[in-house]
């Protein structure tokens, strides 16, 4: 049996037995960061220091609030098209074997084309809104859901089919309760890797041609030479996945508590 | 399963309605461009209400002939009846029990059982009721909502049992359902099975590879040979309906069916 750690005291010293460690690893880069710049070792027009970057940060937090929910909107957006094209995708690979095959192909050759190379020619076609970078997010997000979700769909056990078959369960419902359920863990984890994915996705059509969003910050602090705001920018773009990432996270746990208590348990053993 | 195995039934009329029957079932298939014989000249037939225990080398086919009976494997040669109707496809009258539990992980034992009833859609006061009857006579009072991960492997394989049995199916194929327990659990699982076929009637085919389980459950007990699987002997156990399991164990007859399974089993490993 699983223990479960008694009331919220317990389980906020779970959370602080488990966050420590990134925390205190994330402390001392900033810690490096600040001893580098302080002691002068690089001169600050090419490395701001810490201070430098969080003053431009709250100096210019409206600036960079507005740029900060575009790239959001975008990688958000491409993410959830991404997620339904690629779980309908899959659906239709695992139910027929000539779909597949046709598919598989193409989809590999999609995906080791470089995001970044077709990017102008994205530009090229859809102009310089928000489609562009929508439609760059979505393709590099994709992938890995419709590997995963295809893993998952074909992770359940056959027995359980036959099983089902012999209850007489039409394919609906053999797909319903059993198939997509047994394949969420799968689609979890390439979940995750798709929604990180996603924002670099945003970031790169932003790079190609925009005139907002935190690729547009960047390209820009660039050209000025603004390196306490490229940096600010670069804080921001990584936290925007941080946060998408325990987003995706947080609704694994909800959707699976099944799925997460088993693994905890499988932790707490192998420890 | 898939399109290499072709049926071939013999058309005729049912003689005596027996639960299950097997005549001069074959099965071949192929593997790696060679025609592999699973099966040959098997026959077999089954009263209803009766246990028959199926024992014999491992890869022999034992867990083909439950495939032919459930109707999820078709025959090469020879034809399958289900009281007296050949089997044409995947049955829906019968229940199923294999070595892993294959139960559903997000759902609690309670709802593992009562899955059948949502897949063939019987109504849900009826299959709750039925539920609830097997949880109380298989043991698992007190453990309706737990997952399968909570439980211990005796514990999932009632509910696989339950599952089985929440149809009440005339027919149930077990295949090595005990396998995977230790043997302590697998004497206590024998002990209620013994009493669940006594009281629900059920006829039962159950694959094993324990000789002891095969005598001490069984009414005969169908004893196969070696790749290709033939019938070797059908042995009829000669004990009482109702079997106390350290009674039997000590019992001449007892001692006589399990003797001459082993001599068998050797014979057919030894050819091998």
């Amino acid at each position: 049996m699983s223990m479960n750690p008694g009331g919220s005291e317990g389980r906020l010293l779970a959370v602080l037995e488990r966050s420590w460690r990134p925390v205190a690893l994330l402390v001392a880069c900033f810690a490096v960061w600040w001893a580098i710049t302080s002691t002068q070792l690089v001169p600050p027009y090419l490395v701001p220091s810490p201070g430098t970057t969080l003053g431009v940060m709250t100096e210019k937090s409206s600036y960079l609030w507005q740029h900060t929910w575009v790239t959001t909107y975008e990688t958000v957006l491409g993410f959830v098209i991404a997620v339904v094209i690629g779980v309908l995708a899959a659906v239709v690979m695992v139910y027929s074997t000539t779909v597949e095959k046709t598919l598989y192909p193409v989809l590999l050759f999609a995906q080791v084309i470089p995001k970044i190379a077709i990017a102008p020619l994205f530009v090229v076609w859809l102009g310089f809104g928000l489609t562009p970078k929508v439609v760059v997010a979505v393709l590099i997000a994709f992938f890995p859901v419709v590997i995963s979700m295809v893993t998952g769909l074909k992770s359940v056990d056959p027995e359980m089919l036959q099983l089902a078959a012999t209850m007489g369960a039409s394919p609906l419902k053999t797909f319903a309760k059993i198939r997509f359920p047994a394949s969420l863990p799968h689609l979890f984890s390439g979940l995750k890797v798709a929604v990180t994915l996603a924002v670099t996705g945003a970031v790169v059509g932003e790079f190609v041609g925009a005139n907002e969003g935190l690729g547009f910050v960047i390209l820009q602090a660039n050209g000025n030479l603004d390196t306490p705001m490229l940096f600010a920018g670069l804080l921001v773009m990584s936290l925007i996945g941080v946060v998408l990432f325990v987003l995706v996270e947080i609704a694994e746990q909800l959707m699976l508590p099944w799925h997460a208590s088993r693994r905890g348990e499988a932790a707490t053993t192998t420890l | 399963m898939k399109g290499n195995l072709e049926a071939e039934r013999t058309p005729g009329a049912a003689t005596a309605v027996a639960a299950v029957e097997l005549d001069a079932v074959a099965v071949r298939f192929r593997a790696k461009k060679k025609e592999v014989t699973a099966l040959r000249d098997v026959s077999l037939s089954v009263a209803p209400g009766e246990f028959v225990s199926i024992v014999g080398p491992s890869g022999c086919g034992k867990s083909t002939l439950l495939k032919l009976v459930s109707g999820l494997l078709r025959p090469s040669a020879g034809s399958v009846r289900l009281f007296g109707e050949a089997v044409g496809g995947t049955r829906h009258d019968i229940g199923y029990v294999f070595q892993r539990a294959a139960l559903l992980e997000w759902r609690s034992a309670r709802r593992n059982i009562l899955l059948q009833a949502e897949m063939r859609g019987m109504p849900a006061a009826e299959a709750g009721r039925r539920a609830d009857e097997l949880i109380e006579m298989t043991g698992l009072t007190g453990f309706e909502d737990a997952l399968p991960h909570e439980l211990s492997g005796g514990m999932q394989q009632r509910v696989a049992l339950c599952r089985a049995l929440l149809h009440r199916p005339p027919v149930l194929l077990m295949d090595e359902p005990f396998g995977a327990l230790d043997a302590l659990t697998r004497e206590q699982m024998n002990v209620e099975l013994h009493r669940i076929w006594r009281e629900t009637g059920t006829t039962v085919l159950l694959v094993t590879h324990s000789i002891a389980e095969s005598v001490y459950l069984a009414n005969r007990v169908l004893v196969m040979t070696a790749r290709p699987g033939t019938v070797a002997e059908i042995i009829d156990v000669d004990l009482p309906g109702s079997r106390d399991y350290a009674e039997t164990m000590s019992q001449p007859s007892f001692a006589e069916a399990t003797g001459r399974i082993r001599d068998l089993l050797g014979a057919a490993t030894a050819t091998d």
